[in-house]
Order: structure tokens, then sequence, then C-alpha cells
């Protein structure tokens, strides 16, 4: 790979990946957590819930990165106290790239999950209970199941769209080779440099060759997860 | 075995006040729609609350809400059979099956197990998809998963309402053999009086929550005040083959006479349960001769109902209690009235199953 890629083109990508399959994963449980909340509780100001959840959905990401910044930063309330407390520390660090991406995508998750457990019997949760199982024993064995292909194509498509998150980035954690410089940073920062273009030409035909191969494989998967 | 239950709940303009006591063998929760029959099942399954009630099952209180007991759904050992069989679609039919069983306390053994796939006929389904199934055989599997859960009790809720007639006369015979073979008490669910009046040993009429009769099928059914204005109400009784005729007939003996039927496979001395649909029932003062029927019954009124344009006329037959459906012009015309001889003409008997 070295052979193909710059030293600096593969730590761009390998961080990309990096950060992408973090967040993912990071925010999956509370993706699923909210889509069940959202798919079958019923409350006042249900609608209201959703739309903060779908804000970083459509606020722009330099606002959402502005705001982790204001939030997250080392000055912000948790921010602060984050790292007076457990050390742990997101501005400049590849970790808070990671917590833009979750954001970002967080709503993607939850949406394609609840879509997935409305279309799903919600009934069969009774019949289970009649059964013999617990709460926890329907949780494991019916719903998330049941959940599955939404899980697995929340996950695929958060994980395309966080290959692409930069203006949340580059807001929240700046743009630091090896730290927070993912794909579409590098492509920024190689434009910004005058004779970048070949550059960010060969990037640009990298991000093309990742999104093709993660949405592929997402179709495969997501059809394998079908019940 | 023993369930007894009790329960209050208001639900809108909707009140349920009911009271009864169901035994080993199907009790059927028999009356019209929105009688309040599925609340009281899911009362007892508790997949629902009631405000008030008590439910005890072989004497283990699982609702008591005097005493604020409410055990879980999933620790009812109710079993629930409905119209949806609500198979889990991400599982064999084999997984299915098993998932009470994999759940229950005290499990099926093998054997059981054999004999319950056999019963219901679910050998070659095995590893199928609960997708790829027709819809009597989603029944069968339901009835099979509730089955080996190795419930206290069964409860079904309307299992044949989905199903086409086609369909409900392939399930029914795997429900009779369960009624005459199962132990447990189960409850059926049901506003058809086919299905009551051939599966039912006891009978529950629910109208508007509340009880409006209850007791053995073979009095209930011919009881013209506890079903009134439900279509075709008929007697309901065990009779025993007597003789196969060589004309090809067979004759059936019961408490009160004898009836000719089709020819029958059923060996002499079988028990069969026989259905005489009130409709099926004509009545004649003096005994009617050269008739093409085959059967005509010396009878006694003795009790009899008129509503609209319709009556119905009880009478005693030997021991045994029938009902005819006829026009309030004919009661009128006829001079009907209690303790009067008559002729019951029977146009058709319904054999319904081996007597248990």
């Amino acid at each position: 790979m070295h052979e193909i890629l710059s030293p600096a083109e593969s730590q761009a990508l390998l961080l990309s990946l990096r950060v992408s399959s973090v967040a993912v994963v990071a925010a999956l449980p509370f993706a699923f957590a909210t889509a069940l909340f959202l798919a079958r509780v019923r409350f006042a100001g249900k609608a209201l819930v959703n739309g903060i959840v779908h804000l970083p959905l459509v606020l722009p990401p330099v606002a959402v990165g502005f705001l982790l910044l204001v939030v997250f930063g080392s000055r912000g309330p948790v921010g602060g106290w984050l790292e007076a407390h457990l050390g742990i520390r997101f501005v400049f660090n590849w970790t808070g790239a990671v917590l833009a991406s979750a954001l970002i995508t967080f709503p993607l998750q939850v949406r394609a999950i609840r879509l997935a457990l409305e279309g799903s019997d919600a009934t069969l949760g009774e019949a289970a209970r009649t059964l013999g199982a617990g709460p926890l024993d329907r949780l494991v064995n019916i719903t998330l199941p049941l959940a599955l292909p939404g899980i697995v194509s929340g996950a695929i498509t958060a994980f395309a769209a966080s290959l692409g998150e930069f203006g949340a980035i580059i807001t929240f954690v700046s743009n630091i080779p090896g730290q927070t410089q993912t794909l579409p940073l590098a492509i920024y920062a190689a434009l910004q440099v005058p004779g970048g273009e070949t550059e960010a030409a060969r990037l640009c035909g990298l991000s093309i060759l990742l999104a093709l191969i993660v949405m592929t494989a997402g179709e495969f998967a997501g059809r394998r997860a079908r019940p | 075995m023993t369930v007894d239950v009790f329960l209050r709940h208001r639900h809108g303009a909707f009140a349920l006040d009911v009271s009864f006591a169901a035994q080993s063998g199907m009790t059927a929760l028999f009356g019209p729609s929105g009688a309040g029959k599925s609340t009281i099942v899911g009362a007892i399954a508790g997949l629902l609350r009631p405000q008030e009630g008590r439910i005890a099952v072989n004497g283990r209180v699982l609702l008591d809400t005097a005493a604020r007991i409410c055990v879980p759904a999933a620790l009812r050992r109710t079993a629930v059979v409905l119209q949806d069989a609500r198979l889990f679609l991400h599982m064999s039919v084999e997984d299915n099956l098993l998932f009470g069983w994999r759940r229950a306390q005290t499990k099926a053994d093998a054997a059981t197990i054999a004999h319950i796939v056999e019963l219901l006929g679910l050998g070659g389904l095995l590893a199928r998809r609960p997708q790829r199934l027709s819809g009597g055989e989603k029944s069968r599997v339901a009835l099979g998963r509730a089955l080996l859960a190795a419930p206290d009790m069964l409860l079904l809720d309307e299992p044949l309402a989905a199903l086409d007639a086609a369909r409900r006369r392939e399930i029914l015979p795997y429900l009779e053999k369960l009624a005459r073979e199962a132990r447990l008490p189960m409850l059926y669910v049901s506003h058809s009086v086919d299905e009551v009046a051939r599966l039912a040993d006891t009978i529950v009429v629910i109208e508007n929550g509340r009880v409006k009769a209850q007791g053995p099928a073979f009095d209930l059914l011919t009881d013209i005040d506890a079903i009134a204005g439900v279509p075709p109400l008929g007697a309901v009784f065990v009779a025993t083959v007597r003789e196969h005729r060589v004309d090809g007939l067979s004759l059936l003996a019961f408490d009160g006479g004898v009836l000719a039927v089709s020819r029958l496979a059923q060996a002499v001395g079988t028990s069969l349960r026989v259905r005489l649909r009130a409709e099926d029932v004509m009545l004649a003062r003096e005994e009617p001769r050269a008739i093409s029927a085959n059967n005509v019954l010396p009878c006694t009124v003795s009790a009899m109902r008129a509503s609209g344009d319709q009556a119905d006329v009880q009478l005693l037959c030997g021991a045994t209690r029938l009902v005819a459906r006829i026009t309030s012009a004919s009661l009128a015309r006829l001079g009907l009235e209690p303790g009067l001889a008559v002729f019951a003409i029977v146009k058709s008997v319904i054999v319904e199953r081996e007597a248990g």
C-alpha cells in the first residue's frame, strides 16, 4: 500500500477509517436506545425530541463544530470537566474528530433503526412475553434481530457519511496531520498549497474508491441481515 | 385443574364485570364482537392490567388487585394463540416451536415434543421460515409453540378468525384432538357457534361485558334464553354408533332415541359428538308419513321464546334437549305450548367428532 500511496496519504486514509468506525460503533448503542424510545414509547412532545435528534443533520456542520467547541472545548462546561477529572481531551485530538463525526451521523443511525423497528411487528414482543421471555431476553432475542437490517444499513450509511465529514471536524478540532486530518481535510489542505491540485486529485480518487467499496459492502450486508 | 376469574375494568364507555370458573378441557368464551372477550384474555395473560380483579390458575394467584399481586406476563405460564399467529420471522419453525420450551421451568421431554409435532402435523415444516408457511400452517405452528411452553393454561383468542373456510376446516380437526387429549384448561374465545358447538365442553356467554350464562355446552346450547338472538344455535349431545345398515345408513343411539345418518367410518360402539342445528329441525303436531327426512323424533315442548318473526322452541326428546327455530307465524298456527307432544323432523345431523 505504501508503494501506491504516500505516507501522508495512507495516514489520512487510515485515520479516516479509524475515526469513522469508532464514531459509528460508539454512537450505535445510543442510537438504538433513542430509536427504540421513539418507535415504542408514546409521549407528549415526541415531535420536539425527534426534531432535536435530527438537528445535526439539518444544522450547518460548521455550526455543529462551533457548538462542540463551546461545550466540549477545554474551557467548555463539559470539556473542561472531562479534562480536569478524567484527563479526556477532545480538542486537537482524533477523539474530537470521532465525537464530531458521531454526532453528525447520529440521526442517520437513529432513523434507519427506527424505521426497521416500526416496520417490524411490535406484537411479537407480546407473544414472546406470554412464552416466558423477560425484558432483557426480548430485547436480545426479538427486538435486536428484528431491528438488525436497520442497524446494518444505518451503520453503513453513517460510516459513509462520516468519511466525508468536514465542517464539524475542522471547526472543532482543526486540521492536524495524523491527529485530525481525515481524507476530506487532507484534500482541503492540499488545495491550500500552490501546485497541490495533483495531490488533491489523488486523494479525491481515493475517496471515490472508498465510498464505492463501502456502499457496495453495505448493500450486500443489508440483504444478508433481512429476516 | 381450575381457573378462577373475576375482573372489573372500565375503559371509556365500556365496562367489564365478569366472574367465572373454567375446568380442564375446552371452555368457550362465547359472545358477539366487542363483548369484552379479548379484554378477558389480555387480563389473564397479563398483557393488560384490569382496575380490579383476581385470577388464579390451579390455586396459583396470577392477579389479585386487592392484595397488590400482579405476576408479570412472562412468569404466568398462560400461553396465548391469537388470530394472527405472531411467529418470530427471524427464526425457523423449529426455533419458534422451542422458544417457550427453552424458557419453561418444567420442560416437556423429547417424547412429548415429538407427540405435539405429530399431533399438529409439523414434522415437514421444522426447517422452514414462517414467511414460507400458509395461513393454516402458521396457526398450527403457533398452537404447537404455545403447547410446548408447558403452560398451566392455554388461551385461544379467535385462532381461526383470520383463516378462510378451507383453512378453518384444516385446523379444526387439530383443535378437536387437542380438546380431547390435553389435560390443561383451555379458554377458547369465539363468536362462531359452529366452532363452539364443535369444541367446547363448557360455555361462558359474554354479552356487554357481563357473563350472561355459563354451564356445560350440552345444556347451554339448547338454553334458548342464554343464547337468544345468536344465529344458529342447536343441540349438542353424545350418541353411540349402534349399527351400520346395508341400506347405507348408520344408526346412532342417544338418550332419547335413534338417529339415522349417512354411513359413518367409525366402528360400532364409538361415542360421537352430534349436533342438530336449530334451523334443521322442523315441527309437526301429528306424525308425518311418507317424508324424505330419515329422522322423526317424538318430543315434548318444554319452552318457547319468540323474538320478532322468529321463534325458538325448546324440546325434550327423552332426556336430551333439542331446539327448533321456526317462524313466529308457525308457532301461533301450531298452537304450541309447554307440555305439548310434537314430532321433530330432523333435516340433517352433524357428526362433529369422536367424544372424548
